[in-house]
């Protein structure tokens, strides 16, 4: 699997901002581009030496791209060794990497704790969420690459706008015709249909799955793990009614919907909150089946 | 530039809900929030919402738990507001499909947490704040609310009259960070932060990475009050190794904290008799760095929080998703063996000075959730009251910019009500190393102010902030900002954390100083346009230093112990003399400190100061 990197002629952008850069700053930018450079040759120099003399390190290569920065724009893997403690996640490596030795090193991440989905990435070629893989768990070089699938923006950022775009095609929202009727009175769901969609709702929307998915790969309009399991999580919900499950299901069964899924397993086992994608898919495939002959 | 009615800053639950109440008002409203909504902070809490929905319990009681967790702190109008609005908008989550946890019957469930006389505490498992989350940004969808995702908001554009409460704001300034433009958004009708959390002016803590207060440093340099600052709460079960939350809901459970000697000592040495691992968070807190400072402590730095008797049916019904946080960050089966746990700082009660309506002094800027002070939690913050301060203050706001009228507001804001001057002795000179350079300008017409329209400070607020942009990024071998950074957070945890004392906070202030001095060198080495995030922590770590100031200061002067505010020399709550809300107004880069009487005369009584006991 092979990351992908935007086609460089294609971006305008970037090539009207250069022409506009007058001749003197551009000068003065080459002379810093090889300054960097040279800096960066010692940097990881020194670490490859510090790395010798001290067994306690960690050894990254960490996919580098940035579409206007010369000497990134042709994507590249640099080394860091990072000492190591005792519980150091992948995520805890890199911001040490960024704030000791390179501060353009370019990820996302927020909550640290599995929450918020933002540090999914490409570790030692599977999908996971960098801040819950420890690295005592990975194989030397630790190999760092942004989610395959998706366009690289910078760095390990990808684009996530296709992702967020499947997401919002399902109807992601609660729908139902009838609420009751009497002041502060909640609608009555059993524990049991909790429990059943209890798995759906823990999508934390990193992106993982449809990372991991074939399919996906290959037929960019196809919902894809997240978004079916988005639908499933509504569908299987009681307090929707009838009505709105006959509306579900037709968004499930269109030609880019639950059929295209081949049961590979790959998005179950990628996803870091253990959803079971791939039973949930069939699942749905199983009541459009009931749906369809019921009207038969 | 862009334009809206209303702008909202932030996506976490306060910002969602005041955008969706905005809508349904009939303003134009756009998010601008430098996360996508769905990796708002807001889906890390766990423990729950507090709200009075059953039979024997009352928004009465709620809102009297709520005065007494405050340490009488709390002002009275915005408290009861809280407890009575409550139920309807945990209601309105339900009817918008939230999974809640459900009882036999179908209904939503309960349970006990900390200082609460009632089991009030509506959840879903221990992921309440994602289910809330997801929830409501479900709602945003569903209403096709624009959202400007990655925008990180980099300055108000307000007028500048001399007195903060004759001010207007008109917009904010955007920086987009995918392409690294700026540009102006205009708020015809109001601009609403909701920026969260400030939890990375400490280096334990249970907040995010982006929680850098940046809405109530960018609000404080705009001239609006920020209130009760020393008041920082330091959750007692963050695991060791990361700060990550271990919810409050485990001991609503029954979860027992033991120390090394295996003695449960919120009893056995008198920190709570009645309530025991129950009581408040800041006796809890207390209590635990009390028993590792008396050698009490495992590895002489945390305690442990046992849940393995609840049995494990009922730990995977109610806290699963603390098994495996523990288990993902703490190498921890908690059905086999207790919890490693030491304080965290985990909230801030103070922040950007509001009404119960979400207004500040100037004209035209709310603030809701965590980075506002209405002040609902006063000097402590009880468990289960931040999110449902979320969706009741975030509807409030939005609903008042858009135009509703829900009543004159009885809690004053600015210099508007009674008011008395402040005096602190510090050992370094707080605020600003040079004069704010947009003050300093005098004479000249966009500088000042005078003939421009609303777009026109939108726009002067966007040149400014694309200068200094230009100029972090011109000084490319300047210092870095994660060493500024790293050195703040460490003497704040070192000095300014759940036992404070004199010199310790005088010292924070000088080494806040050093921080200042060293960010006036600050550079930026990334070049890029893209993504840039060097340039990003940048211009945070300036917020993460104001506030951290502004924390100590209040600190400082507070000569008291009140709620989370503990102070070696004054072990007493002073009720003659500090019934009263601290307050800092940045002043052009020379903060005064003055200070507002505490609101205790509620809708049909007043709340009576009385010992807070557990």
């Amino acid at each position: 699997m092979s990351t992908q990197v935007p086609d460089q002629t294609e971006d305008e952008s970037s090539a009207s901002e250069a022409e506009t850069v007058p001749a003197a700053q551009e000068r003065r930018m080459e002379k810093k581009r090889q300054r960097a450079a040279e800096a960066e040759e010692k940097r990881q120099a020194e670490e490859a030496e510090a790395a010798l003399s001290d067994e306690e390190t960690y050894h990254l290569k960490v996919f580098r791209y940035d579409p206007e920065i010369e000497g990134k724009k042709e994507p590249r893997f640099d080394d860091f060794h990072v000492p190591y403690h005792k519980g150091m996640t992948v995520l805890d490596a890199l911001m040490y990497a960024r704030d000791t030795y390179d501060s353009s090193l370019t990820f996302r991440h927020s909550c640290r704790q599995a929450i918020c989905g933002s540090d999914a990435l490409f570790v030692n070629g599977s999908q996971r969420l960098g801040c819950k893989t420890q690295l005592s768990e990975l194989d030397e070089p630790v190999r760092i690459e942004p989610l395959p699938h998706a366009e690289v923006v910078k760095d390990l950022v990808v684009d996530m706008e296709h992702f967020y775009d499947q997401m919002e095609a399902v109807e992601p929202y609660f729908q139902t015709n009838e609420l009751p009727e009497g002041e502060l009175e909640e609608q009555r769901q059993s524990r049991e249909n909790r429990e059943k969609v209890k798995m759906s709702t823990r999508c934390i929307w990193c992106g993982a799955c449809m990372s991991s998915c074939n399919i996906a790969a290959g037929d960019n309009e196809y919902l894809g793990p997240a978004a079916i399991n988005k639908a499933y999580r509504f569908t299987m919900d009681e307090r929707e009614g009838e009505d709105m499950k006959q509306q579900r299901l037709e968004i499930l069964e269109q030609e880019h919907g639950v059929w295209r899924c081949q049961t590979q397993f790959s998005c179950t086992n990628v996803c870091p909150k253990d959803i079971p994608l791939t039973e949930h898919i069939q699942e749905l495939k199983r009541e459009a089946v009931k749906n369809n002959l019921k009207f038969w | 530039m862009y334009e809206h009615d209303v702008i909202v800053v932030g996506a976490g639950g306060a910002g969602l809900r005041a955008a969706i109440a905005a809508q349904e008002e009939g303003a134009d409203v756009a998010i601008v929030s430098k996360l996508h909504p769905v990796r708002s902070h807001t889906g890390a809490a766990e423990g729950g919402i507090n709200a009075a929905l059953r039979e024997g319990d009352s928004w009465e009681d709620h809102a009297y738990d709520t005065m007494k967790g405050s340490d009488y702190l709390g002002d009275a109008p915005a408290i009861e507001t809280l407890a009575q609005t409550s139920p309807e908008e945990v209601i309105q989550l339900e009817h918008w499909g939230m999974a809640f946890s459900r009882e036999e019957d179908g209904r939503v469930s309960q349970r006990p947490f900390g200082g609460l006389s009632f089991p009030r505490t509506t959840y879903a498992g221990a992921e309440t704040g994602h289910q809330l989350l997801h929830t409501m940004y479900e709602q945003l969808v569903k209403r096709g609310i624009e959202v400007y995702d990655e925008w990180h908001v980099l300055d108000l554009a307000v007028s500048d009259e001399d007195a903060p409460e004759d001010r207007t704001c008109h917009g904010v300034v955007g920086y987009d960070i995918q392409s690294g433009n700026v540009e102006g958004f205009r708020a015809r009708d109001g601009v609403i932060l909701a920026t969260g959390g400030l939890g990375q002016v400490y280096d334990h803590t249970t907040n995010a990475v982006s929680n850098t207060g940046d809405g109530v440093a960018m609000a404080y340099r705009a001239g609006a009050p920020i209130e009760d600052m020393e008041f920082i709460q330091f959750h007692p079960t963050t695991l060791p190794s990361t700060g990550v939350l271990i919810s409050e809901g485990v001991r609503g459970e029954g979860g027992i904290l033991y120390n090394a000697e295996g003695e449960r000592f919120m009893f056995e040495y008198g920190y709570a008799s009645n309530d025991g691992e129950l009581a408040s968070r800041d006796v809890v807190s207390r209590a635990e760095l009390n028993e590792v400072n008396a050698g009490r402590g495992i590895e002489d730095e945390y305690v442990h929080l046992d849940m393995r008797h609840l049995g494990e049916e009922r730990i995977i019904d109610r806290l699963e998703n603390i098994l495996h946080l523990a288990e993902d960050f703490e190498g921890v089966d908690a059905l086999e063996e207790p919890m490693p746990v030491k304080p965290g700082q985990h909230y801030a009660m103070g922040g950007i000075e509001t009404d119960e309506n979400g207004e500040t002094c100037i004209s035209g800027l709310y603030a809701a959730g965590e980075c506002a002070c209405a002040s609902v939690h006063g000097s402590n913050r009880l468990g289960g009251n931040a999110l449902p301060e979320l969706i009741v203050f975030g509807a409030r706001a939005g609903y008042h910019a858009a135009g509703r009228d829900l009543g004159e507001a009885e809690i004053t804001t600015g210099k508007r009500g009674e008011w008395e001057a402040g005096d602190v002795e510090t050992p370094v000179d707080p605020g600003a190393v040079e004069p704010d350079v947009e003050a300093d300008a005098s004479g000249d017409a966009v500088a000042d102010g005078s003939g421009l329209d609303p777009a026109g400070f939108v726009e002067r607020a966007t040149e400014r902030a694309t200068e200094r942009i230009e100029s972090l990024l011109t000084n490319e071998d300047g210092r870095n900002h994660a060493e500024i950074r790293a050195d703040v957070q460490q003497s704040m945890t070192d000095n300014v954390n759940v036992f404070r004392e004199e010199d310790a906070l005088k010292q924070a202030l000088r080494d806040i100083r050093e921080a200042r001095e060293a960010y006036q060198d600050v550079g930026v080495a990334d070049q890029s346009r893209t993504f840039n995030t060097d340039l990003l922590q940048t211009i945070e770590t300036r917020n993460i230093i104001d506030l951290a100031e502004a924390i100590t200061l209040g600190a400082l002067v507070r000569e008291e112990f009140r709620g989370a505010h503990w102070r070696k020399e004054y072990q007493e709550r002073d009720d003659e003399n500090w019934l009263k809300h601290t307050l800092l107004s940045w002043n052009d880069g020379s903060p005064e400190l003055w200070f507002k009487p505490v609101i205790l005369e509620g809708e049909e009584k007043r709340y009576e100061p009385k010992i807070r006991s557990y």
